[in-house]
């Protein structure tokens, strides 16, 4: 049994609502699985489901083995969470906090501090440990919860949005703890976040929209799908320098972009570079390459931006300036 | 599936040792029950430990009793000696009463953590966990009822006063059955809240729902006023109303052998019976139905029948809670 959670036609429907449209897929032992999508994609309502907090309307799934629908017990013993809003108790001590945690997953007394002084150093957080909870940072706090997620040995560890609201260095902090996780413990790690950089860090990723997986793989499998690197190239004569191109690249074929004359796709664009620039005829003033990334991946598959408010914003900005020039 | 699988299986993290001679059912059976009480026992501890931190709600709870007891119980206690006539001891009638107020509000409002957990995010935790509900359930209902048990002791521990019940062994032996007979009602009542809080998402909603429901259970349980003399309707109201039992429990067993009627009343018991004899009989009728009507009653229902309402009452509130609280996602 190399599969740790498998999910099969799994539907969520809320009155009129479809918010987790018939997804299948499957998680294996020991990779870092993502589900990237945007807010309201069905990313949380999913997890809510594989952790028992929510009842299927249609489909199966299990985790460790176990039907999340007749073995619940066995489900929550196997998994760890992170949810996305926090879920500390305040007024308690971290320790507190930790000995509730330890209490109600079982954990045995005879090895129950040792564990806590055990990740509470993996997340940087032991001088902390007696403190009360109100006095931490909300870094510290997503931290606290990922070591109190990781009390009890789940063999599957959920997390739901854990940068979500932090800062750029705090975040890096959580992965870096994320993959020392996996490196050292050999733990599934199941993640939904909607930063795309971050699902970069992932194994696997399941591209979620609107209630449906789209595309499911490696972020470099996806990306490739996308047609590879775009490389851009500056001139002193574009001219000659688009007709010594594509006499010496024959297959290569421009992009149709007005701004963007000696721009062209290539696969491993890093190796490609080299060869471009020996014995070229034409004096190049710049090359610069744009690798793809899931932001392009996403915008290929739905047609749209996954960040909704800042991107949009500015692609509206975008559309005004055009109008004019589009009307004509 | 061998042994060792389904103990690993059954038990998760957890390597307590199978006895010997244990069958594998025995063990995992055992291994639950403890679980079972291990977890409401934490969700106790925890809720405990809140109450003591927070200074205002301990102090509140220290102060609040005695604001009653000593504000409006000497209040009436003057109103009734005016009104009443003679040396009524009101606030001996009025004690019981607050104790069962006492019991009723901190009991049924300590319910409000499961919503505040529910808004701060705790709830989650709790319910993902691999406890069973019920447990926690249980664990909330005792951790409301002890916060309410500490109120009651501060009253209890006031009866041994002299402008109270007095220094006595007799006290002492009432103190002393008072507190499981209350514990009991506060369970009940506890049990009251975690029922509705269950079904409720919103803090806002739960002090509306708590006093449309807690004032009318309050007024018609006797706990201020005696339930005497009433109009017919309200009276079948007290009767229906489960907690006039419990303060009727509470009342019969603080007031045994305390004379609280003054006054009038009082004189009228004191004729002595050779000269109602010699009364006519429509005089001496009226006279003893005057004292007696005119006298508070210490105890309206058997003693027994109030201790088996209470303790049904306790029971089937305690089943509805788990069963509210475990369906709850």
């Amino acid at each position: 049994m190399n599969e740790i959670v498998t999910v099969s036609k799994l539907v969520k429907t809320f009155g009129d609502l479809v918010a987790v449209d018939g997804i299948s897929f499957e998680v294996a032992r020991g990779e870092v699985f993502g589900f990237l999508g945007p807010n309201g994609a069905g990313k949380t309502t999913t997890i809510n489901m594989l952790c028992t907090l929510l009842k299927p309307t249609a489909g199966t799934a299990t985790v460790n083995g176990y039907d999340i629908g007749t073995r619940k017990n066995e489900v929550r013993e196997s998994i760890g969470l992170v949810f996305q809003d926090p879920s500390l108790d305040d007024r308690l001590t971290a320790r507190e906090n930790l000995i509730f945690h330890a209490v109600v997953y079982h954990v045995p007394r005879s090895v129950r501090d040792a564990r806590i002084d055990e990740v509470m150093g993996m997340v940087s957080l032991s001088d902390r440990l007696d403190d009360k909870v109100e006095t931490f940072s909300g870094g510290m706090k997503r931290r606290l919860e990922i070591a109190r997620g990781l009390l009890h040995y789940p063999k599957v560890l959920f997390l739901d949005e854990p940068t979500i609201g932090l800062d750029p260095q705090t975040r890096n902090y959580i992965w870096e703890y994320i993959e020392d996780l996996k490196r050292r413990e050999g733990i599934t790690i199941f993640l939904t976040t909607h930063y795309m950089e971050e699902a970069e860090h992932c194994d696997r990723i399941a591209i979620i929209d609107t209630g449906k997986i789209i595309a499911l793989d490696t972020p470099e499998a996806l990306k490739d799908n996308v047609g590879g690197d775009v490389i851009k190239l500056r001139t002193e004569d574009d001219e000659s320098a688009e007709a010594e191109l594509l006499s010496r690249f024959p297959e290569l074929e421009l992009l149709t972009d007005p701004e963007c004359r000696l721009c062209f796709k290539t696969r491993k664009g890093e190796e490609f570079i080299p060869d471009l620039i020996r014995d070229f005829g034409t004096k190049i003033v710049s090359v610069s390459i744009h690798r793809p990334t899931l932001d392009d991946v996403f915008l290929q598959l739905t047609g749209k931006e996954i960040r909704e408010e800042g991107a949009d914003d500015l692609a509206a900005v975008r559309r005004f300036m055009m109008m004019p020039r589009t009307r004509k | 599936m061998d042994d060792r699988e389904r103990i690993d299986a059954g038990t998760g993290g957890d390597r307590a040792e199978k006895g010997p001679g244990e069958s594998t059912e025995e063990y995992l059976r055992r291994t639950n029950v403890r679980r079972a009480f291990t977890g409401a026992y934490i969700v106790w501890l925890r809720d405990i430990k809140r109450f003591w931190r927070d200074t205002p709600r301990r102090v509140g709870a220290f102060v609040q009793p005695l604001i009653y007891l000593f504000l409006l119980g000497t209040g009436l206690q003057a109103a009734f000696k005016v009104f009443g006539g003679g040396n009524t001891r009101y606030i001996l009638f009025m004690f019981p009463g607050i104790l069962g107020m006492t019991v009723l509000f901190t009991s049924v409002f300590s319910a409000i953590s499961i919503l505040w957990d529910r808004e701060f995010g705790f709830l989650k935790e709790v319910l993902v966990s691999p406890v069973p509900r019920s447990s926690v359930a249980f664990g909330k209902i005792i951790g409301g009822a002890t916060q309410a048990m500490i109120q009651g002791t501060i009253l209890l521990v006031l009866m041994f006063f002299p402008f109270m019940y007095g220094f006595s062994v007799e006290t002492a032996l009432k103190a002393l059955a008072l507190i499981p007979l209350t514990l009991l009602l506060a369970i009940g009542m506890t049990a009251i809240g975690v029922a509705i809080a269950a079904n409720m998402k919103s803090m806002e909603g739960f002090p509306m729902v708590m006093n449309f429901l807690l004032l009318p259970l309050f007024f018609l349980s006797g706990a201020m006023f005696p339930l005497q003399g009433l109009p017919g309707w309200m009276n079948v109201l007290t009767r229906l109303n489960p907690l006039s039992y419990g303060v009727d429990m509470l009342r019969g067993i603080s007031l045994r052998g305390v004379e609280v009627t003054g006054g009038p009343a009082a004189l009228l018991n004191k004729i002595p019976q050779q000269a109602l004899n010699r009364m006519p009989a429509e005089v001496k009728a009226a006279l003893t139905r005057a004292g007696s009507s005119m006298s508070l009653q210490t105890q309206r229902y058997p003693l027994w029948l109030d201790i088996t309402v209470v303790s049904c009452f306790a029971l089937v509130m305690l089943v509805i809670a788990i069963w509210q609280f475990s369906r709850q996602t």
